[in-house]
């Protein structure tokens, strides 16, 4: 058994952790490795922008296949994973005060993601890949292109494995007692959901990978398809589970908060285990061979049981701030806990745009656009992307952005370099990405359709031309893209000078006090109650019937849309 | 005591209350979740726009000769505005096989206002998307698997098929080129 000394931890002055130099440095090398490819997926987006404005179309399409292919996987699927391995291992080791179990694992983990994500670059950027991230068979990458994949994928399984060890680890030598912390207990969802993701993709990916060397004659596209989206779309689902529990982990930081209810909380997080799974299907609604009845009993999560628990989670993590300011003394009005809430501060205005974004943009049309007969008039189309910018960008990117502001302190031990951009940031990129992606959605329902090099079908004989209005909303859209690719770099920026540039904290001196417990201010405060009418968050309640009501009108606006297109049975 | 990432200060945190701002939205929002579940399924009978549960497997082989055949029988005159492909005027009724190769959609389809038509849509090579402009309808298309969906133009006019699904290409011609044609007469 390995012997702990208290000199392989320091306590971090900032936050008050106990911090485990092993674990902190595996921390540091996945987060900073995520944002090198943060930079990558951000340029290659700024070339698919450009090419898909149709006033600029600066791409050819051979080289747009490609661009576009990069960008899925590296933005998708390289940034994110290597930035919640560090989140994984910041939860399991630093918020439980714990060591990191099998470091060297650990390191296992980061190299092969490394080498693997080399060949898939190899092979996309040799030009002979360019079948987009989803590479649908019969269209055939290079072999190291799968080779990579699945090196990848084994990479961030044995993330999850050392995420579980250290789990074991913290138990067994007691390191917190009773239950887990939410945030824990949300990461260790959104490990389970990657275990159940990681396995579908081998059972996809192995086989393609024999398939592009001659080994397998034939994969059945329909069959590809069906498993590989429940990778595809399970992974999106853990990027869900991991930005919730960024929002609670923020919402705690920032404000002293606690969750309003932690039964409420955890339940929701686990209809996710549950149910989350079966919205692969989502992707599979215009396809045939599949029937209604299994259509709609999956694509809704089972009724919608997935979608009650975002709902849940949409409510209580605001609602947590909002009760935790009110306990902190701003207990007037409906919102009054929310205009005072700290706007320059980038941890929490980044945190409340991935709510809003999510919740608003990417959240009501996922609901809407899962339904299996408004799938017709949405499937393919530009609506796409415009949607998952939604989930991935506004919500998830957002989301670990505002926390690695975070993160530079106590885990890199800086102070944030450029402070004034960085308070900038977050309203730039939620900005851009907000209009982006209703811009390409907009787009999308006109019927502009996703993953074209050129949307004027230029030199085909059956010509057809899309509305004027689509392509002034994909050169509205495309320009915000624009302003999403500054944010990012100003994100990128701030981080890289902090990093190198940045003041340094000495491990015995906390630069700032920590946030106080919102529940001790308000003991000492001698109040008993708290909000208005009997709700403890008036306020939220508010702002959840907003959601409610646009989810609402949006649903009933695609159906009457849908009823005056041609007759389909 | 407490917050969101440290252990809760409560061991038997489950025999809390819930405060009423939750009970009231959970109630709500999961109300909402059963109505959604219960209007997609009310839509298959008071709707007018479902997926037909019907399809083949098929191979590129057979398809193509059903496309042979059907030209043979109902090809009315080489396109005006592409004189290398036959238009294909189906009576109300038939089935009709449209088939998405790269890049074209093929053949062009002639039909009627009002009248339905059992249209079978296929693949001849990789993955394509029939994508029907302006109306927007769009289905996922396999080689190999051959969908049925009967349908009834309820506008006239010319439509275009464009291609949802990327199916790989060059510069000149790729998925982003890739059309084709229904005209639909009074």
């Amino acid at each position: 058994m390995a012997t702990t000394t208290m000199s392989d931890f320091r306590v971090d002055p900032v936050s008050g952790l106990k911090v485990h130099r092993v674990a902190n440095k595996l921390v540091q090398w996945n987060a900073f490795t995520a944002v090198v490819f943060l930079l990558v997926a951000g340029l290659f987006g700024v070339l698919v922008a450009l090419t898909r404005m149709p006033s600029v179309q600066l791409l050819p399409p051979e080289l747009f296949y490609m661009a576009l292919t990069a960008h899925g996987l590296v933005g998708l699927a390289v940034w994110i994973i290597f930035f919640e391995m560090a989140l994984i291992y910041f939860c399991g080791a630093h918020l439980l005060g714990n060591r990191i179990a099998t470091p060297a694992w650990a390191w296992v983990q980061y190299w092969l993601m490394l080498v693997g994500s080399a060949l898939v670059a190899v092979a996309v950027l040799g030009g002979k890949s360019s079948v987009m991230m989803t590479s649908y068979p019969p269209l055939q990458a290079e072999p190291h292109f799968y080779l990579g994949l699945i090196l990848f994928a084994v990479g961030a399984l044995i993330g999850c494995f050392v995420f579980l060890g250290t789990l074991t680890v913290a138990k067994r030598e007691n390191t917190y007692q009773g239950s887990l912390p939410l945030v824990v207990y949300g990461a260790l969802i959104a490990v389970a959901i990657a275990i159940f993701t990681i396995l579908s993709g081998a059972a996809i990916l192995i086989p393609t990978f024999f398939w592009s060397i001659g080994l397998i004659s034939h994969i059945d596209p329909m069959a590809y398809r069906v498993v590989w989206w429940a990778f595809g779309h399970s992974s999106q689902q853990i990027n869900v589970t991991a930005h919730i529990s960024i929002w609670y982990l923020i919402a705690g930081l920032v404000f002293g908060a606690k969750p309003m209810s932690e039964k409420v909380s955890r339940g929701a997080f686990l209809l996710y285990i549950l149910f989350l799974q079966l919205g692969s299907v989502h992707h599979l609604l215009s396809d045939p061979g599949l029937t209604s009845a299994w259509k709609v009993f999956n694509t809704s999560y089972m009724v919608y049981l997935a979608v009650l628990a975002s709902m849940i989670h949409g409510l209580t993590v605001p609602g947590a701030i909002e009760v935790a300011q009110r306990r902190r003394g701003l207990d007037t009005g409906m919102f009054t806990w929310l205009r005072k809430a700290p706007w320059g501060n980038p941890v929490f205005s980044g945190m409340f745009l991935s709510l809003i974004g999510f919740g608003f943009i990417g959240g009501v049309t996922g609901v809407v656009m899962s339904v299996e007969q408004i799938n017709m008039v949405i499937h393919n189309t530009m609506y796409l992307p415009g949607h998952f910018h939604g989930t991935i960008v506004s919500g998830t990117t957002m989301a670990f952005m505002a926390v690695t502001y975070y993160l530079i302190p106590v885990v890199f031990q800086r102070k944030l370099a450029l402070a004034g951009v960085a308070k900038l940031q977050p309203y730039v990129f939620a900005l851009g990405a907000a209009v982006f992606g209703i811009a390409l959605m907009g787009a999308g329902t006109l019927g502009v359709q996703r993953r074209h090099a050129d949307i004027t079908f230029a030199g085909q004989p059956l010509a057809y031309e899309y509305p004027e209005i689509a392509k002034g909303l994909m050169d509205l859209g495309e320009l915000f893209g624009m302003v999403m690719a500054v944010g990012a770099i100003m994100f990128i920026v701030v981080v890289l000078a902090s990093i190198f540039t940045g003041e340094r904290i000495p491990e015995d001196s906390a630069p700032w006090p920590k946030v106080q417990d919102a529940d001790a201010i308000f003991e000492k405060s001698g109040k008993k109650h708290i909000g208005m009418g009997g709700f403890e968050a008036p306020g939220t309640f508010v702002l959840a019937l907003t959601l409610f009501v646009t989810i609402v009108l949006y649903y009933f606006i695609n159906f009457k849309y849908l009823s005056s297109l041609w007759t389909l049975s | 005591m407490g917050t969101s990432y440290t252990t809760p200060t409560n061991p038997h945190w489950w025999r809390e209350p819930i405060e009423r701002t939750e009970i009231i939205w959970i109630t709500l929002a999961f109300s909402w979740c059963l109505f959604m579940f219960g209007w997609m399924i009310a839509w298959h009978w008071i709707g007018n726009q479902n997926m037909r549960n019907e399809a083949y497997t098929t191979t590129p082989e057979k398809y193509s000769k059903k496309l042979e055949d059907q030209a043979a029988k109902y090809a009315v005159r080489k396109d005006a505005s592409m004189p290398t492909e036959d238009v294909i005027a189906p009576p109300p009724g038939s089935d009709v096989y449209l088939a998405g190769m790269q890049w074209q959609w093929r053949p062009i389809l002639e039909l009627q206002k009002g009248q339905t038509y059992r249209i079978h849509i296929s693949s001849l090579d990789v993955g394509h998307g029939f994508s029907l402009q302006p109306e927007n309808i769009n289905f996922q298309v396999y080689p190999g698997y051959e969908q049925v969906v009967n349908m009834t133009p309820n506008k006239s006019g010319t439509f275009s098929i464009a291609c949802g699904e990327y199916c790989g290409g060059v510069n000149a011609m790729g998925h982003h080129t890739m059309l084709g044609r229904i005209y639909v007469k009074e």
